[in-house]
């Protein structure tokens, strides 16, 4: 599941840096743009079924890997 | 009176900050109560010169209290089609857009700060829709429209974020930081817009009213963009230093605007609580429905069209001149070539870490967003005007 996750991330930030590096920062380091982060948001919609809001969450809330991950398993009921 | 401007309001703010300091160090459990007072207070001392426009600041805000309580009923019964959503937006907005198009003619059924509070309206709905809000809570809703300290002018604060500072209680330890930064923000500010506004209002004056050279232009549009970003971004300050005080912290309006390195890069730092909320209600939905339903045939092209069309709105929102429009419509076009740019550019990939290349786009970006200024006051207009007549450019 984290692998799939990672793998979208990965396609919206058109960088394979996100996979390894856990806690990098997603946006201050240009690694997601607006654009990466609704293409990532719809792709996590279609992948595994969760909904997010396009104002709902602050970035300071999503701006890592590990969050984006800890979002999804939380969402999806597996925290 | 007017907001944050003359001795009377001042000298008001003064005493209002004051007791809510001492309230604050206090008890800052009370400050919720008091910031209530105090709204009133200063929206009646602004407002009550001109009736009409009290009676319309008020009787929007209840309107719009029953609009979105009308509508949470609605939701929980499990009515929220796209009709019954798009009708509350309109109707949330109805006044906002009547106000706008009669303000060619004399500008009927206005109030000050109409458009920012339809900001904040909207917002609470459209997150009812998305459902991230589940209910409001009268007294906490009010205040929140209704909070005097950006009431005419923002930073526009998001209702979820505010009801947290609203219900908190600050350590005294907590609200002295608190007051401090607001503090600092209030007198950074004033020196902003009583000073540095003043003095580049007053060269902006010299290079309008010069015949038009190279160098006026240049002038007036440098000139100018600083006058503006003094005074929006002093105003911004002191609204925020205020609401600190008060135990609110709105979000800041700008972040050193005039050393972004690209045109995105400035709009995450010019006007900030406008183009976030822009971003996240306008682009951002426009993108979900684009890419969902894939109105286009490549992303590129759909991210164009969505800064293409956040932008045009955002124009229309400042008012429905053609230099508003073009404002719009500009900034919209460039953003979409800067992302068409940073995206399919091999060259740009290349350079975009390299000090030259900062260098060179940071002056670029620079003179964009001057020259969107020039637009923006409609001098451009004027000038074009003033050549098909006959005037000419003289020297540099």
């Amino acid at each position: 599941m984290e692998e799939k996750i990672l793998d979208i991330l990965s396609k919206a930030c058109e960088d394979d840096v996100v996979k390894e590096d856990l806690n990098i920062e997603l946006f201050e380091t240009d690694l997601l743009d607006s654009l990466g982060f609704i293409e990532m948001v719809i792709q996590l919609e279609e992948t595994f079924g969760i909904t997010v809001a396009p104002s709902e969450l602050d970035r300071a809330q999503i701006n890592t890997p590990q969050k984006v991950i800890d979002l999804v398993l939380q969402r999806t009921g597996r925290i | 009176m007017s907001f944050y401007s003359g001795f009377d309001f001042f000298s008001w703010l003064a005493v209002v900050l004051i007791a809510a300091a001492v309230i604050g160090f206090w008890k800052s459990k009370y400050l919720k109560f008091y910031r209530a007072f105090a709204s009133g207070l200063l929206i009646y001392l602004i407002y009550h010169t001109t009736p009409n426009q009290l009676w319309l600041l008020l009787g929007y805000a209840i309107f719009a209290l029953f609009l979105t309580k009308i509508y949470i009923y609605l939701k929980s019964r499990g009515n929220d089609s796209d009709f019954v959503f798009h009708t509350v937006v309109g109707l949330a907005l109805m006044l906002l857009v009547f106000y706008k198009i009669s303000a060619f003619e004399e500008g009927v059924g206005g109030f000050l700060g109409i458009s920012y509070i339809c900001f904040r309206s909207v917002q609470v709905i459209i997150e009812i829709h998305d459902g991230v809000i589940a209910d409001i809570q009268a007294f906490s809703y009010l205040g929140f429209l209704l909070f005097f300290p950006s009431l005419s002018s923002g930073p526009i604060d998001r209702s979820r974020r505010f009801c947290q500072d609203d219900a908190r209680e600050y350590t005294r330890e907590e609200y002295s930081k608190l007051f401090e930064a607001g503090t600092f923000k209030l007198v950074l500010g004033a020196f902003y817009k009583i000073v540095c506004s003043e003095i580049c209002y007053g060269w902006m004056q010299d290079f309008f009213a010069k015949p038009y050279s190279t160098l006026t232009v240049l002038g007036s549009a440098y000139t100018y963009g600083l006058y503006l970003f003094f005074d929006f971004a002093g105003y911004s300050a002191m609204a925020v230093g205020t609401a600190y005080v008060l135990g609110i912290q709105l979000p800041d309006n700008f972040r050193l605007p005039f050393i972004s390195l690209d045109m995105k890069d400035f709009w995450n730092r010019w006007h900030i609580s406008l183009s976030t909320w822009f971003r996240d209600f306008i682009f951002n939905r426009f993108m979900m429905g684009a890419l969902k339903s894939k109105w286009f045939s490549d992303r590129i092209y759909a991210a164009s069209a969505g800064y293409i069309v956040n932008m045009f709105i955002m124009g229309l929102w400042h008012g429905l001149e053609t230099h508003y429009i073009q404002y719009g419509l500009y900034h919209g076009v460039i953003l979409a070539i800067t992302e068409i740019y940073q995206k399919k550019s091999k060259f740009y990939k290349k350079s975009k870490g390299k000090l030259w290349y900062k260098m060179a786009s940071w002056f670029i970006t620079l003179n964009i967003v001057m020259f969107g200024f020039l637009v923006f006051s409609g001098y451009i207009n004027t000038m074009v005007q003033d050549f098909i007549k006959g005037a000419v450019i003289i020297g540099v």
